[in-house]
């Protein structure tokens, strides 16, 4: 935060004004990996000198300080390695966070240790962060480390990456170094889907290429890290995906209020929305959404909210309250990437607590597909996954989970595994997929599950108009629809069950829709869109899997 | 559409913060120090939970060296929004006369604080406690996890926290162990002020600046609230306009020289500081690494 000091002093700017613009910025956070002494908290505190991000009676603490380990006359590491231990042993540990600002953005920053053994709180600093910045050693080029990290920051899905070649003061700033170690990681993490890679050559001890361009790099044309991370775009799209309300706690301060408290981990919520509660699949309308600030008509992720429904429903914490048209995935048994953080290995066979937004289940692991190989960076068999270890499992919660795929939703999509006994946390996973498991396939088909993949419910639409049945038949067909129109007695049970839009012109079915009786426009195609519209209306049709606008 | 704005977002995090708590341990309480951090972790902890009442009692450790102003806002502001207020003291020490001029201020907190404060935690029996603590404050605090797991001596260690992963936080704890919690982990100072002036929340007037006596010692200006403090040999206590930019007990908090008398005025004063806010802290700076020491024995 200091530097946001400097923009206030250089300029005109009122304190409400000043204030006004301080609201508007945006917030980048960000993460440091790469391998152990590759310069990552040197840089930061680097960072945050250069930046102004720091106090006279701080930087005087470790000016005084006998430990400095660097060659320049501040040891710029002390800034963030907070801890005794850290200090003694001249490593980072444990994630230290700092902030600070310019005038256009807040910064978060997690600096990360990089030795092995701490992965795990490498895995903690980096599972919020937008960006990540792995550094190499100009002198080692890439490590087992920095490939493990760069692997994490991937699984976590991190979207971009700054490649800092650091310690070019010890290389003469060779453009050939640069380029060399450039082209190495660059090609190991083609397929790791990375957004964008921005590649820069800097001095974290001497300053070159942190905050400004330095003149040593005259070959080097591009940005500088500071002036990278103040234009690299702060992706935040959660507001626009699929709703997703983890329920998280009921408040109920009296018999006339009852509301479901949340952070919104995705989309928008409305007041008048037609939701659905999952497990329980009961629909209801948003009756209101209740602030401390007062009431509201949206509220979109990330906010806290408290919302209330038009029905008595009831719903407790580790509930999901969806909207129709976009449910998310419905399973017991996953397959996801996990990075296994605990010294006691990993087997299949072995039962935790699942944490899932806020639900905990228990849950077993049903197999290990394959661990990865750091080293080669090839897929492998494995009978167990050691400490710090990366790979691929498959995992049955002992109910069923309302989830997304962490490549769609970072937080519907994410879970922990916590030791019953030792209640520590050793794993985070990733999901990739739903399985259809053996006791899936054993199960009948239900008829919610043919619903969902119709995108309707079974109807019996009562027609006595032959070609206004022929034009609804061919039209629904042509949507997807499972349709067929019958003019004999038929089956029709039958068809029901099986999911089918059922079109007839024999009457007495119970529950037919009587499409003759319905206003109709007098032309036969200005119908069909009636019929159409009213079957969406009625939720025979999911106005979600078939897109239905105002203009059927 | 639009970003949540920086402070929206950070208030939104936080609250997730204590409602999670609050579905997930038994007996949580929220430690009440009665500054700026814990006034807008009060006002998170109303929101979290609006209409309903917070559902967990606050705990205020009272060392008996509070300012007289600190003790008026406590008995009156949390009972105005219908906060439960529970106060614990260390009697035995408070009876031995305990004070930082006569036991040092590291012991003297020792006993004061961390004592009374692990006593008082111990005998509610509580699983959760939040704290108003936040990582910009120190080199320490930096290193913290929101959820902070402490062992069934209430200590800390850093070497071997708990990976903690997105929002995903492990409140799993055996009896006797505990979690501090940290909702305002991500806040600066900056934002607490920030927001304290965007809600217009009711802060000690010891923050804002006014004639106070006080006795000027070397830099530092010492408020004689209490009797413990004496006078110095051609030492004498003067009115200097001045102000508390944190608040702990009065013999070992200096007042700063200041005019800021509103809360934007604070925010303009802070944006000048070239040091940080726990300078004037005598607490923090006995040695090297003081705060790491104190938090492993269990202070917050
Ligand atoms: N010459 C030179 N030395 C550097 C540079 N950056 C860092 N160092 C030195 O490299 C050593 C390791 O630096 P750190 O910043 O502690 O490395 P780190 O990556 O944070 O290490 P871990 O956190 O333990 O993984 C220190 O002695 C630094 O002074 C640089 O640009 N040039
Ligand atoms: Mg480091």
């Amino acid at each position: 935060m200091r530097t946001a000091e400097a923009s206030f002093e250089a300029s005109t700017l009122t304190i409400e004004e000043f204030l006004e613009k301080e609201s508007g910025k945006e917030l980048l956070r960000f993460s440091t990996a790469g391998s152990v002494d590759d310069g990552k908290s040197t840089l930061i505190g680097r960072l945050l000198y250069d930046a102004r991000g720091i106090y006279e009676d701080q930087l005087a603490a470790i000016q005084k300080s006998k430990l400095n380990r660097s060659t320049g006359p501040i040891d710029f590491s002390l800034l963030t390695d907070g801890l005794r231990a850290e200090r003694e042993q001249g490593i980072t540990i444990d994630v230290a966070y700092r902030h600070f600002s310019t005038p256009r953005r807040k910064f978060i920053i997690a600096d990360t240790p990089g030795h092995e053994q701490y992965t795990r709180n490498m895995a903690t600093g980096a599972s919020t962060s937008s960006l990540a910045i792995v550094l190499i050693d100009a002198r080692n080029g890439v490590l087992a480390q920095t490939r493990r990290h760069a692997t994490i920051s991937s699984l976590l899905g991190i979207p971009r990456l700054i490649l800092a070649v650091n310690k070019m003061d010890l290389k003469e700033y060779s453009r050939q170094v640069f380029e060399d170690i450039c082209a190495d990681f660059l090609y190991f993490a083609r397929e790791m889907g990375f957004a964008h890679i921005q590649p820069i050559p800097i001095s974290a001890l001497e300053g070159d290429n942190v905050a400004k361009r330095s003149a040593r790099t005259p070959w080097y044309t591009g940005p500088s890290l500071l002036e990278h991370l103040e234009s690299v775009p702060v992706s935040t799209d959660v507001a626009s995906g699929a709703l997703r309300f983890p329920v998280q706690y009921v408040i109920r301060p009296d018999q006339n209020f009852r509301g479901y408290a949340a952070q919104i981990a995705s989309g928008t919520i409305g007041k008048g929305d037609r939701v659905q509660i999952l497990p329980s699949g009961q629909l209801s309308h948003v009756a209101s959404i209740t602030t401390f600030d007062g009431e509201l008509e949206h509220a979109e992720a990330p906010m806290s909210v408290t919302i209330t429904l038009e029905d008595e429903r009831d719903i407790s914490r580790g509930d999901m309250i969806v909207h129709t048209h976009s449910l998310p995935k419905l399973a017991r048994q996953m397959e996801a990437n996990l990075v296994w953080m605990t010294d006691e290995p990993l087997t299949a066979g072995r039962s935790y607590l699942l944490k899932h937004t806020t639900q905990q289940v228990n849950a077993r692991v049903l197999s290990i597909e394959s661990k990865l190989d750091i080293q080669a960076m090839e897929r492998r068999q494995a009978l167990s996954l050691g400490l710090n270890d990366i790979g691929t499992i498959r995992i049955e919660a002992s109910r069923p989970l309302f989830f997304d795929t962490y490549k769609e939703n970072r937080l519907t999509g994410s879970f922990i595994l916590i030791d019953a006994i030792s209640n520590t946390t050793v794993a985070a996973g990733m999901i990739i997929s739903a399985l259809e498991g053996r006791n899936a396939a054993r199960r009948p088909v239900r008829a919610e599950e043919r619903h969902k993949r119709n995108g309707h419910k079974p109807a019996v639409l009562e027609v006595h108009n032959a070609n206004l049945a022929t034009l609804l038949e061919r039209r629904l067909f042509e949507y997807g629809c499972q349709v067929v129109a019958l003019d004999n007695p038929g089956p029709v049970a039958s068809l029901l069950a099986a999911g089918v839009l059922v079109i007839t012109p024999m009457p007495g079915y119970a529950n037919a829709i009587r499409v003759g009786e319905l206003a109709l426009p007098a032309d036969d195609q200005a119908a069909v869109d009636a019929v159409l519209l009213y079957l969406a209306q009625h939720d025979i049709l999911d106005s979600g899997h078939f897109a239905f606008g105002e203009g059927i | 559409m639009a970003n949540l704005s920086h402070l929206r977002a950070l208030e939104a995090e936080s609250i997730h913060i204590i409602r999670e708590v609050a579905a997930e341990f038994q007996k949580p309480v929220m430690l009440y120090s009665i500054g700026k951090d814990s006034s807008v972790m009060l006002r998170l902890a109303q929101k979290a939970f609006f209409p309903a009442r917070i559902p967990f009692p606050l705990l205020h450790v009272d060392t008996t060296y509070k300012f007289k102003e600190m003790i008026e806002f406590r008995d009156h502001y949390p009972a105005s929004i219908g906060c439960e207020l529970r106060v614990y003291s260390n009697q035995e020490a408070v009876h031995a006369g305990a004070n930082p001029f006569v036991l040092g201020t590291s012991k003297c907190c020792s006993l004061l604080k961390t004592r009374a404060l692990l006593d008082g935690l111990a005998q509610g029996g509580y699983d959760a406690a939040f704290g108003g603590a936040r990582r910009d404050e120190e080199k320490s605090r930096a290193k913290e996890r929101i959820y902070s797991f402490r062992d069934g001596h209430g200590q800390w260690d850093p070497k071997n926290q708990r990976p903690e992963l997105w929002n995903l936080y492990n409140s799993r704890v055996d009896k006797g162990q505990s979690i501090r919690v940290f909702p305002l982990s991500n806040w600066t100072e900056l934002d607490v002020w920030h927001y304290i002036h965007l809600e217009s929340i009711p802060v000690v007037p010891l923050y804002f600046a006014k004639e106070r006596p006080v006795i000027v010692r070397g830099g530092s200006l010492i408020p004689p609230e209490s009797d413990v403090v004496k006078l110095l040999p051609g030492e004498k206590v003067s009115m200097v306009k001045c102000r508390m930019r944190s608040l702990g007990c009065s013999p070992c908090t200096g007042a700063i020289r200041s005019d800021a008398d509103t809360v934007p005025r604070i925010i303009e004063e802070l944006l000048s500081f070239r040091r940080s806010e726990r300078e004037n802290r005598v607490i923090d700076h006995d040695q090297e690494g003081s705060m790491e020491l104190k938090k492993r024995e269990g202070y917050f």
